[in-house]
């Protein structure tokens, strides 16, 4: 099928689709109790005799820990349990968790508590219990600790030089042929690519590179970790969190407490915000091992600037692009390379960086290369598309400056060279159905792109890819004696998922949306799922609760068939009721009416679904942003801003706007405010909200959205994930916006008002 | 450390509380009285996820003292409905889908609720800036402007 063809036929979206519940804005289940505040959040779970848990960090970026002395600090009246490393068994280095990017339990370990050293401002070194907040204050700071500060190292290039500290002396480069005889702070060399550069270099007319830098950002979630543990005699672990999985909270913790899964019970709170940031644990091993040695339950609670000093930015890093082309616009060769600041411990996402940044583009010729690189700052966790944002950076801007040489529009370059169905992909696969082109289309042909510009402003496009994922998902079905529905998954509702649960299960049974009730569970109660992540809930969580309603309605129909006293093929499920075919009267039985009578006809009704989702569609988006710079101060006015992208089909698009709309406002954020301040002995220095900047209300315009909506065919709604794609695109869309309007390119983000300023008056 | 005995009014009820010199209204609210809705994302006045209002005046609870309460009239989220109606506001976040993870969203309840006591027709601009002290990271602020509107527009009766 030619672009043009697969153009028309993609707007067949869900309104023409028949949908009787999907693609409809219902009101959320939860909804009420979370605007009215009774909805529960991770500190706000309390238990009788409850202490307050506090985590004692180090002050130093890199300092070998001599030794602890926590007698002071027992010795305090009301103190009744301290922690160090001592309390936490050996993990060997083999042992690794499955999930959506394998962890190494020995790291998590020494993350969770430091062991030999001490590896960034803010690492915990011991903790405390005590009867109050103040007593634990105090307590925290009469833990004795000797340490031997050593030089740091913040930046992934430094990181990599020979002389520079060692972080890990048994690190050694994996990737490497042969494999390196010395330790060094690169853990991992990857390399993706199709085709040959040289050659594709050799054919370009015009050739565009730039080198990026960007830095180190947090998820930026309004509410801080939190957790209660109680421990008690008979070995169990009771654990309420906030987490974006119950069931990653029992395995890291059971895991690095050296406990049998059995024996750690996750109860999920309301998750104020994760991001990705959320998809590991920091406190919850700590409150579990206090707990007990202190035999009474324990809350622990971070204060922003733990948040900040110590829990998951995303890596800042190096990105070097360097694309070519001819002169019709065709794209000849791609070239990436990256360096990804890990922190402490080995993982940045820099592969899927270098899988990324080309996606959306059919090229011939590409080579990516990342390097994975830790340096003394906190373990990076998930955040948003890992990885991609930086590379589509490098990448689109890269683009934006081909398309002045090649004096094209930009989104015509784009349109030129981009993927369709059918692409082979320079990291791997060949797409499917994809809507990247139709993005471009709508982008085009959005008012916005045509609009005049006022003085000092400037427009600039950028577009994003994410992979987005399946997994292992599980979805129970309960019917209750009246015919309404109990949806029980396990899978944290962090933006809305509950309502699309609710929605999924509706349509499939044929029923008004408000007779469902969705409910997240406890490991106790449900079976495995994945955590939420990878834009996977909608797409995989939703696949279950489909298939769950399939089970009740094989069920269904069983029972109407017993009553009619007909074969069940006989019995079809129509509009929310059996309909029995073979009498002429049709003769039909209401769910309710079936579950009012289910004692008759062989009891309770219950289906359930446990699946490992396949069939993920990828998503692409494509960003339009005018800014306005004052040439005095540098400052940037975000005055207008649009996000466009294939969502698949929107079960609910009020929230699937608000994906675009939240993510186009992390990237605006990253572009133009956030960033890790560092001092000289390797602190942090911007541990808040007021000096770290997240865009704030008046920072910003409506963010207008459009919904393309090309189905993916994975899915029977045709569901692709829309979590993630919507903070590729920003950084790039900022930073062309900005060269429109100032005629500077800023190649180093955040681009922060004396930044720019610099870099007008130095293009004078 | 003796504690000392405030009495103050809130949601128009009246309530006795204990609690000690350096202790925050916002823990006061979250740990003694077991009024969790206002929310702590920073203790330093940053992010409004605790606000409540003191006499009327919107505060962060973070940044005042329990026993600075003391005689005043607190408002905080648990009050902003009434019995088992709700807010327009309330409604309008939650028609808009003015919330994601919903953890900022009393904060903003409350500051929204201030702003059109004080200004029922507020510009879009007028309405940043007030909202300018609750931080949400998941909405882009997009659907609560709308949600504040919309709530404006029902309050005047339009």
């Amino acid at each position: 099928m030619g672009k043009e063809e697969q153009f028309k036929t993609a707007t067949q979206s869900a309104q023409s689709s028949g949908y009787k519940v999907v693609g409809t804005r219902p009101i959320r289940p939860d909804g009420i109790e979370k605007v009215t505040g009774r909805a529960n959040f991770g500190s706000d779970y309390n238990l009788p005799g409850m202490l307050v848990g506090r985590i004692v960090r180090s002050p130093h970026a890199h300092a070998r820990i001599v030794s602890v002395n926590t007698d002071k600090a027992m010795a305090l009246k009301g103190v009744k349990a301290v922690v160090t490393s001592a309390d936490f068994p050996e993990i060997g280095p083999k042992a690794r968790g499955a999930g959506e990017a394998p962890i190494s339990f020995r790291d998590l370990s020494r993350n969770v508590m430091a062991r030999e050293k001490a590896l960034y401002d803010g690492h915990a070194v011991a903790a405390v219990a005590a009867t109050t907040t103040a007593i634990a204050e105090q307590a925290a700071g009469l833990v004795e600790i000797e340490y031997e500060v050593l030089p740091h190292v913040l930046d992934a290039r430094e990181s990599m030089k020979p002389d520079a500290p060692l972080l890990h002396d048994d690190m050694f480069t994996k990737g490497l042929d042969p494999k390196p005889e010395t330790a060094s702070n690169i853990n991992q060399r990857f390399e993706f690519g199709i085709g040959d550069i040289a050659a594709g270099f050799a054919a370009a007319d015009v050739i565009v590179e730039y080198d990026f830098t960007t830095q180190c950002v947090h998820q930026g979630y309004i509410e801080p970790h939190a957790c209660v543990a109680n421990t008690t005699e008979d070995g169990m672990s009771t654990v309420w969190a906030s987490s974006q999985g119950q069931f990653m909270v029992r395995n890291y913790s059971a895991t690095v407490c050296g406990m049998d899964i059995s024996k750690v019970r996750v109860l999920p709170a309301e998750i104020g915000g994760g991001f990705g940031g959320k998809t590991t644990v920091y406190l919850e091993p700590v409150a579990i091992i206090l707990s007990k040695k202190a035999g009474k339950p324990v809350k622990i609670v971070m204060n922003r600037e733990d948040v900040f000093r110590a829990t998951g930015p995303t890596s800042g890093g190096h990105a070097y692009a360097k694309i070519g082309a001819k002169k019709d616009g065709t794209i000849t060769a791609g070239e990436l390379t990256m360096e990804y600041e890990a922190g402490a411990f080995p993982g940045s996402p820099v592969q899927f960086g270098c899988m990324t940044g080309y996606a959306p583009y059919d090229i011939e010729n590409v080579k990516t290369v990342g390097f994975d690189v830790v340096v003394n700052r906190p373990k990076v966790a998930a955040y948003r598309a890992p990885g991609a944002p930086v590379a589509a950076f490098a990448v689109e801007s890269a683009l934006d400056e081909l398309a002045k040489k090649l004096v094209m529009d930009p989104i015509a370059l784009r349109e030129k060279n981009a993927a369709t169905e059918g692409t082979q992909s320079a990291y791997g696969p060949k797409f499917q159905r994809i809507g990247y082109l139709e993005t471009l289309h709508a982008a085009k042909n959005h008012p916005h792109y045509s609009a005049p510009l006022g003085p000092n402003q400037g427009r600039g496009v950028a577009s994003g890819f994410w992979f987005n994922i399946g997994g292992e998902s599980s979805a129970a079905m309960h019917i209750n004696e009246d015919g309404t529905v109990e949806v029980v998954t396990a899978n944290p509702d962090i933006g809305g998922s509950r309502a699309s649960m609710a929605i999924m299960a509706a349509e499939v049974l044929g029923i008004d949306v408000s007779r469902v009730k969705p409910l997240i569970a406890d490991t106790a109660s449900s079976a495995y799922s994945m955590l939420t992540g990878g834009s996977r809930v909608t797409f995989a969580v939703g696949k279950a609760v489909c298939e769950a309603a399939d089970d009740v309605i094989v069920q269904l129909r069983q029972r109407a068939a017993k009553v009619w006293d007909v074969d069940i093929d006989a019995v079809e499920w129509t509009d929310g009721a059996a309909i029995n075919t073979k009498s002429d009267a049709n003769d039909s039985l209401t769910l309710a009416a079936i579950a009012n009578t289910a004692g008759k006809t062989g009891g309770p009704i219950s289906g359930k679904a446990n699946i490992n989702a396949t069939g993920a569609g990828p998503g692409f988006g494509t960003h339009i942003c005018d800014i306005e710079v004052d040439p005095e101060t540098g400052r940037t006015t975000v005055v207008r801003y649009t996000a466009i992208q294939d969502v698949g089909t929107a079960i609910h698009p009020s929230y699937v706007e608000g994906q675009l709309q939240g993510g186009a406002v992390q990237g605006i954020g990253w572009a133009l405010n956030e960033e890790y301040i560092y001092d000289d002995k390797g602190c942090l220095q911007n541990g808040g909200f007021l000096d770290y900047r997240v865009p704030v209300a008046s920072d910003l315009p409506m963010i207008d959205t459009v919904l393309v909506e090309v189905p993916n065919p994975g899915h029977r709604f045709g569901v692709r994930g829309v979590g993630e794609v919507p903070i590729v695109p920003p950084l790039a869309a900022v930073a062309n916006a900005v060269a429109a309007a100032a005629n500077v390119r800023m190649t180093d983000l955040p681009i922060s008002p004396p930044k720019l300023l610099a870099a007008i008056d130095g293009s004078k | 450390m003796s504690k000392h005995h405030v009495t103050a009014t809130i949601n128009g009820d009246p309530v006795e509380y204990l609690c000690t010199t350096e202790q925050t209204l916002l823990d006061v609210l979250r740990d003694d009285l077991q009024l969790t809705g206002s929310k702590e994302g920073c203790a330093s006045g940053d992010c409004g996820a605790c606000s409540v209002t003191i006499d009327g005046r919107l505060v962060c609870a973070c940044l005042v003292l329990g026993v600075e309460a003391g005689g005043c009239e607190i408002g905080t989220i648990e009050g902003v409905a009434d019995g088992d109606s709700l807010h327009p506001l309330q409604q309008q976040f939650l028609q808009e889908a003015a919330l994601q993870c919903g953890i900022c969203t009393p904060g903003f309840i409350v500051a929204a609720k201030s702003l059109l006591e004080r200004n029922p027709n507020p510009t879009e601009t007028e309405m940043r800036y007030w909202l300018a002290g609750n931080l949400c990271r998941c909405t882009g602020y997009d659907k609560i402007i709308t949600a504040v509107s919309n709530a404006a527009a029902e309050l005047r009766g339009e």
